[in-house]
């Protein structure tokens, strides 16, 4: 199998703190890679090192390499703009922008200068059916994002991703917020999207992981602990403390 | 001893309601006591006549016209400049000492009476420049004194766009340009427009900064370089050199009316604009 990114030897530091520290793995193509781990682990700066959102923080930097189809995107050479829409990525909070359902969706598109209104019209519908919201919104597309329910707004940020139509979704505990109809709506979702996408899903919820990732990658303390098939990880782990996460005596 | 919570929370109510009641009756007042004196003077007649007699009799027509126009090239000045700083200020610098230093003076000359800018203007517009007591000097004057007003209160309304809106943008392949256009400025139209409005009432209200620069030409200007009088200046000559206490109140009254329509018409576009957004 074909791997997305290789990701070599990578530390990240907030000023002084090494908050993600020597991590090694490669990261296939077309499957879902589920990483867990308690609260304050590095999970989501790994995640956000892959499309360069960590730069955003003041006082940030990396150390190593990270090879998306053997391009190291750490590279200050990288247009971070591109490489941004083509690893797409969906918050914790979900934060639908104070405009139209319509144009959340399209807000990444009509950056790039496609206005279109047939073909934006198309993306519109194609997005949200796959993010599983088109039934619920199509009649009210004009209506401010922001009036949807919390599992609606979060449907509505994966469908604003989608119509991106990138090569990657990150996902940062995406169901953290969300009641069980919204979260398993979701993880169907991923489940269908993944024969197109690299998926990686950092969630708090170990049994989300074990239901929708092929991989799972454990982190501790800003190290990778273990990464492998997830239905061997969370039967056999190799690791005591992946067993002591994973069974629920901590975390 | 120690006071029963229902008697402290019966106290409180009291003292912030008094407090709202009395700063209500002082405005009201006021006002009451402008448009009684001034209301009788106010017909069309007054409003759309000149002057006569050194404002002894006739109208102020052609202050309304220095207190439209004044303001107007002020606020045309000021504003994109005020926007434009704010927004580097707070989306393309980071928070550095230089920032800080910045912001310090802007806070120090927010708060630096109009007359000094009065006399700032008048040695460098009016002598230095060579525009002479015009309507390009004055408004120039005005723009500087209510740049920092304009500055301050547009950085606070972009400060308190969430950061997760920018970080959504940014996500979805956003250019920091096309973020400032699309999420950061829409959001805090409200804001900004709440600090023009100050500044525009500010204006409309100034006399020493205005005195020392537009002058006070009763005449109707017919260029940018004419001298002109706004209705504040008139008021303040007319009670001042004891010509027409009638005539003063009269155009106190017009300049009340006057910022209280500007007030209400930009909170009902602020408010029109908020509902169709969401």
């Amino acid at each position: 199998m074909s791997s997305k990114f290789n990701i070599q030897d990578l530390s990240i530091y907030f000023r002084t703190d090494k908050v993600l520290k020597n991590v090694t793995m490669d990261i296939p193509a077309n499957n879902i890679l589920g990483i867990i781990g308690p609260s304050g682990s590095g999970k989501t700066t790994f995640l956000r090192a892959l499309n360069r959102m960590n730069d955003l923080e003041p006082g940030s930097r990396s150390e190593g390499k990270v090879l998306m189809d053997g391009i190291d995107i750490t590279s200050p050479d990288i247009d971070v703009v591109a490489l941004r829409k083509k690893v797409g990525m969906v918050f914790a909070m979900p934060v639908p922008l104070p405009m139209s359902i319509f144009e959340n969706v399209v807000y990444g598109v009509r950056l790039s200068g496609i206005n279109d209104k047939t073909h934006l019209d198309e993306l519109v519908e194609k997005s949200l059916v796959s993010s599983y919201l088109w039934n619920e919104v199509k009649d009210r597309l004009d209506m401010s994002g922001m009036r949807l329910s919390g599992g609606q707004q979060q449907r509505l940020c994966l469908a604003r991703v989608l119509a991106m139509e990138p090569e990657i979704i990150l996902l940062d505990e995406p169901c953290s917020g969300l009641d069980p109809i919204s979260t398993s709506k979701i993880e169907d979702a991923l489940t269908i999207l993944k024969s197109h996408y690299t998926i990686i899903l950092v969630t708090n919820n170990t049994k989300q992981a074990a239901r929708v990732a092929d991989n799972t990658a454990f982190f501790l303390m800003g190290e990778l602990i273990e990464a492998g098939q997830t239905s061997h990880l969370f039967t056999h782990p190799v690791k005591t403390e992946t067993n002591d996460y994973i069974t629920g005596r901590f975390g | 001893m120690r006071i029963h919570p229902r008697i402290t929370q019966r106290i409180a109510v009291t003292v912030l309601s008094a407090a709202t009641v009395l700063t209500l009756l002082i405005l009201i007042f006021i006002i009451g006591f402008i448009f009684e004196k001034g209301l009788p003077v106010l017909s069309l007649k007054f409003l759309t006549s000149s002057p006569e007699d050194m404002g002894k009799a006739g109208g102020i027509f052609p202050t309304l016209i220095g207190s439209v126009i004044l303001p107007l090239l002020a606020i045309i000045i000021a504003t994109p400049l005020g926007i434009c700083t704010s927004v580097y200020l707070c989306e393309y610098t980071k928070e550095t000492l230089g920032t800080k230093i910045i912001r310090f003076g802007t806070d120090c000359l927010a708060g630096i009476p109009s007359i000094i800018f009065g006399l700032f203007g008048y040695i460098f517009f009016v002598v230095t420049l060579g525009f002479g007591w015009s309507i390009l000097s004055g408004g120039l004057t005005l723009a500087v004194m209510i740049l920092p007003t304009i500055i301050r209160t547009s950085e606070e309304a972009i400060r308190s766009v969430p950061k997760s809106y920018r970080e959504v943008s940014f996500s979805l392949g956003a250019t920091r340009w096309q973020t400032v256009k699309k999420v950061i400025l829409p959001n805090a139209l409200p804001g900004i427009v709440t600090g023009v409005m100050l500044s525009i009432g500010r204006s409309i209200g100034e006399t020493a900064a205005v005195i020392f620069t537009a002058g006070s030409s009763l005449r109707i200007p017919t260029s940018i370089m004419d001298s002109t009088r706004t209705m504040a200046v008139h008021f303040y000559i007319l009670a001042r050199e004891g010509i027409s206490a009638e005539n003063a109140y009269g155009t106190a009254a017009t300049l009340v009316i006057a910022v209280l329509i500007v007030n209400l018409s930009a909170y009902w576009i602020m408010n029109r604009f908020i509902a169709k957004r969401s």
